[in-house]
């Protein structure tokens, strides 16, 4: 088992009390599994998702459950332990691609950025692997591309870029935060291709959340629905989309029609 | 973020101290403890002490009484100017950020230059063409102050008048004039007020600098600037005369200041 | 290159048209120049005859070009009341005021860099709190009365300096510096606390951006976003504010040096518009807001060397 989550709840401290963000979810991730994490936007999915890469802040939220990483409790784990997991064992890629990066530094010292951060590689070792992670994640010209900034590249340039960052310290886990909604729908395509790529070739479990029950059917072996800060259903991806117990995962799959109708 | 639910202590001290020194100024128009010319030549540079609260100057004068004065002056003088200042330059900022064009593009040239220079250094130049003396001082820093207030509010203008309410007033058959007088002015306030406060405060130190290096306020009016310029040849004799005019200054604008820098929290909130 | 090259056209072209005004704004004063030379009761022949001379029969224009031309040549004009040439007034005055911009100017940077990052750093904490409130404090003290407290405490009091006295560097370099730092504070002490404040929030405004949390997703520690990422974006507006300190810095000089009686430029350019002593106050005028035009120029170039948004157009 990769990831375990059990009842966790999440409330921010400046919502009035009883208002949680996540109302005490349940659900498991196997090794080397694309799970989809589906549902509106303020269902609380990518608050979840935060949680899981443990970047929301004590301060301003409270947690509550536990969170099993490969076995290891992460709320009970110390700050120091948390930051060596990120970007080491558990990365994640956002959805804006064009803020996510630093926009004064050029990609290749992005991309590597975490290389930096966990191991002691040597800054010539440390760019071989980046040159790397740029063909894997299917980038033309590495060698080119990593003296640029992330100004002079497209929108769907600088999301294989970033995951090209997230998958250099082969990690176990990665969550990807609506990582092709900002994107034009022909690059979607080969986005989702490539990240089924990295799953076949490197084992990389994936948790992939999107409000597009679409786009994780093309994906994901298995989802999970959230609604309002609950976990209405989760099962097998043709289960779901097939024959939904849920009202509110009816309405889900209702909605996409009227999205390809446009597309 | 900080002080999310503590107590605002940036307005209530900016209250406070803004409360004290309009008190101060507003009694002094009416009323001060003794005559400001009112010269003694047995109080001569005395310290602070029960009739004299302040202690008094080179000449016997109360310098209580004087601070009272002269801080309404510069007061009044910082009120003009912003006035002046603020009204043209909402004026332009108005008309350029609503029509845009080629005038607009010039203005705000224009106004992007003048705002490159230090005022001072304007003033003086200013001061040279058309000469000292209070209007004059005011006059002068009123027209350098246009340009800060008519680029706020032509950038808040620009976003405005984007916006449905002004479409759907226009085609109610709205004139443009009343557009932007009656629908979309009022929504400027939110930005105008800092500035405003920041002008305010900019007024009073370009006074007090003027006045102090001779080229401002003249005598026989009172102003901050030129008591500061006098007290320094007595700092060592009687240093309470300095202290306390350039204290008034500061509170003056800290007051202002505090306040301002409050309410900007408090609408961050 | 290529931007800089434009840049450098421009800062001309600024330079041509504030020259102008400033030669145009001396032209309009009431009262002919030659008047004031010879005093009220010379002859209305004398009077048109030192006008012919010097050039004041000439329409506006022309003079102008005579005027840029010989100042570019060296010749700034003489003095109406001293007759001495402008250029050895000023000179003469230049490394008093020299001196005093760049003391202050590295003040403001050595000060304010490390308490911006320090403060922006441990937002929320009693240093912060403390120094937001002293910040707050010290941007209401006008430069004149920083000047006349410090006279008073180190000067009056302490007796490190004597008020109204000023030693040259070639009397005493030691001495000369002492009596350049207290100035140098007076007119540096409210940018300091601007630039903190500035430096401040934009470093907050940095760490509140997406990529920031990219850099935390990674393994980064607040500290390490902070520095590697968040300071270097926030520096870019912090150089257009440097542009606009060292401008004002050389306004501030010119009443600082009147508090501590340092002989510089700005007290000349005071004593010239009191005199009325056009010549001299238009070629200050002129310097000044070349100083000014110039500094703004460096900023521009600086900025598109840190920003690789703008290097590309």
């Amino acid at each position: 088992m990769l990831l375990e989550i059990q009842d966790l709840r999440i409330h921010f401290r400046d919502a009035p009390a009883g208002k949680d963000a996540v109302k005490g979810i349940s659900f498991h991730m196997d090794e080397g599994e694309i799970l989809g994490l589906v549902g509106e936007s303020g269902s609380g999915k990518t608050v979840t998702a935060m949680a899981l890469s443990s970047l929301l802040s004590n301060a301003k939220t409270e947690m509550t459950g536990a969170i099993l990483f490969q076995g290891k409790d992460m709320f009970r784990a110390s700050r120091e332990e948390l930051r060596a997991m990120r970007g080491k064992d558990i990365c994640v890629v956002f959805q804006e691609p064009m803020t996510s990066m630093d926009p004064v530094m050029r990609i290749g010292p992005q991309i590597e950025e975490a290389l930096l951060v966990h191991t002691d590689l040597s800054p010539a070792e440390r760019k071989a692997k980046a040159l790397q992670a740029m063909a894997d994640a299917e980038l033309p010209d590495p060698e080119t591309l990593y003296y640029k900034y992330p100004h002079e590249l497209s929108g769907g340039m600088l999301q294989r870029a970033m995951i090209a960052a997230a998958i250099i310290s082969e990690p176990k886990l990665l969550i990807c935060d609506e990582p092709t909604t900002a994107l034009d729908v022909t690059i979607q395509e080969g986005i989702l291709a490539l990240l089924k790529k990295i799953n076949r070739e490197k084992g990389t479990g994936i948790l992939f959340i999107s409000h597009n029950l679409h786009v994780v059917r093309k994906l994901c072996t298995r989802v999970a629905v959230m609604c309002k800060g609950e976990l209405v259903e989760e099962g097998d991806v043709d289960q779901v989309f097939f024959q939904p117990r849920q009202d509110y995962t009816k309405r889900l799959i209702a909605a996409i029609p009227t999205r390809r109708k446009r597309g | 973020m900080e002080g999310r639910d503590g107590p605002n202590y940036f307005l209530i001290s900016g209250s406070i101290i803004s409360a004290l020194m309009a008190a101060l100024i507003l009694v002094g128009f009416v009323w001060t403890p003794y005559g400001t010319t009112e010269m003694s030549g047995r109080e001569k540079f005395m310290p602070p002490c029960l009739s004299h609260p302040l202690g008094t100057d080179n000449f016997g004068r109360d310098l209580l009484s004087r601070i009272m004065e002269g801080a309404g002056s510069t007061f009044l003088i910082a009120l003009c100017v912003v006035l002046i200042g603020g009204i043209i330059g909402t004026i332009i900022g108005c008309l350029t950020g609503y029509f845009g064009g080629a005038a607009d593009l010039i203005l705000m040239r224009v106004c992007d230059a003048i705002t490159a220079f230090p005022s001072i250094l304007l003033a003086l130049v200013l001061i040279a063409v058309i000469g000292m003396g209070k209007y004059q001082i005011t006059v002068i820093l009123g027209i350098l102050f246009i340009p800060s207030f008519a680029r706020v509010v032509r950038g808040e203008v620009a976003k405005q008048k984007n916006l449905n309410y002004v479409a759907s007033a226009r085609l109610m058959g709205a004139s443009h004039l009343r557009i932007i007088f009656r629908h979309i002015l009022p929504n400027t306030v939110q930005v105008l007020l800092p500035i405003l406060a920041i002008g305010f405060n900019n007024a009073v130190l370009a006074e007090a600098s003027m006045s102090y290096l001779g080229v401002g306020v003249l005598p026989p009016d009172a102003s901050l600037g030129r008591m500061l310029s006098e007290s320094q040849t007595y700092l060592g004799k009687a240093p309470w005369y300095a202290l306390f005019t350039g204290l008034t200054i500061v509170l003056m604008i800290l007051g202002m200041s505090l306040l301002t820098e409050g309410l900007q929290q408090r609408r961050r909130k | 290159m290529k931007y800089v090259l434009r840049k450098l056209t421009t800062l001309i072209i600024t330079l041509f048209i504030v020259s102008l005004l400033a030669f145009l704004a001396f032209q309009v004063i009431p009262g002919s120049p030659a008047t004031r030379m010879l005093g009220t009761n010379a002859t209305p022949e004398k009077i048109a005859a030192l006008e012919a001379e010097l050039g004041f029969d000439q329409p506006v224009l022309i003079r102008y070009g005579h005027w840029v031309l010989d100042f570019v040549r060296g010749d700034w004009g003489i003095s109406y009341s001293y007759s001495m040439p402008v250029k050895d007034m000023i000179l003469e005055k230049l490394p008093a005021t020299a001196t005093l911009v760049i003391l202050a100017f590295l003040l403001v940077v050595l000060a304010s860099f490390p308490l911006g990052v320090a403060t922006a750093r441990r937002e929320g904490s009693g240093l912060d709190r403390f120094i937001t409130v002293v910040n707050q404090i010290c941007m209401s003290i006008p430069p004149v009365f920083v000047g006349i407290l410090l006279s008073f405490v180190f000067g009056i009091t302490l007796r490190v300096f004597v008020p109204g006295n000023f030693v040259t560097f070639s009397e005493s370099p030691g001495r000369f510096l002492v009596y350049m730092i207290f100035p140098a504070i007076a007119v540096a002490l409210s940018r300091i606390a601007m630039t903190v404040k500035m430096l401040r929030s934009s470093i907050l405004d940095e760490m509140n951006k997406d990529y920031i949390r990219t850099a935390f997703s990674r393994g980064r520690t607040r500290a390490d976003a902070l520095r590697r990422h968040a300071l270097r974006n926030a520096l870019i507006p912090v150089v257009a504010f440097l542009a606009v300190t060292a401008a004002e810095l050389v306004a501030g000089t010119i009443v600082v040096e009147q508090v501590f009686a340092v002989p510089g430029v700005g007290r000349l350019l005071l004593a010239s518009i009191s005199g009325r002593d056009f010549p001299v106050a238009q070629a200050i005028v002129v310097l000044l807001a070349a100083w000014v035009v110039i500094v703004n120029f460096i900023a521009d170039i600086l900025y598109q060397y840190m920003d690789p948004r703008i290097r590309i157009q």
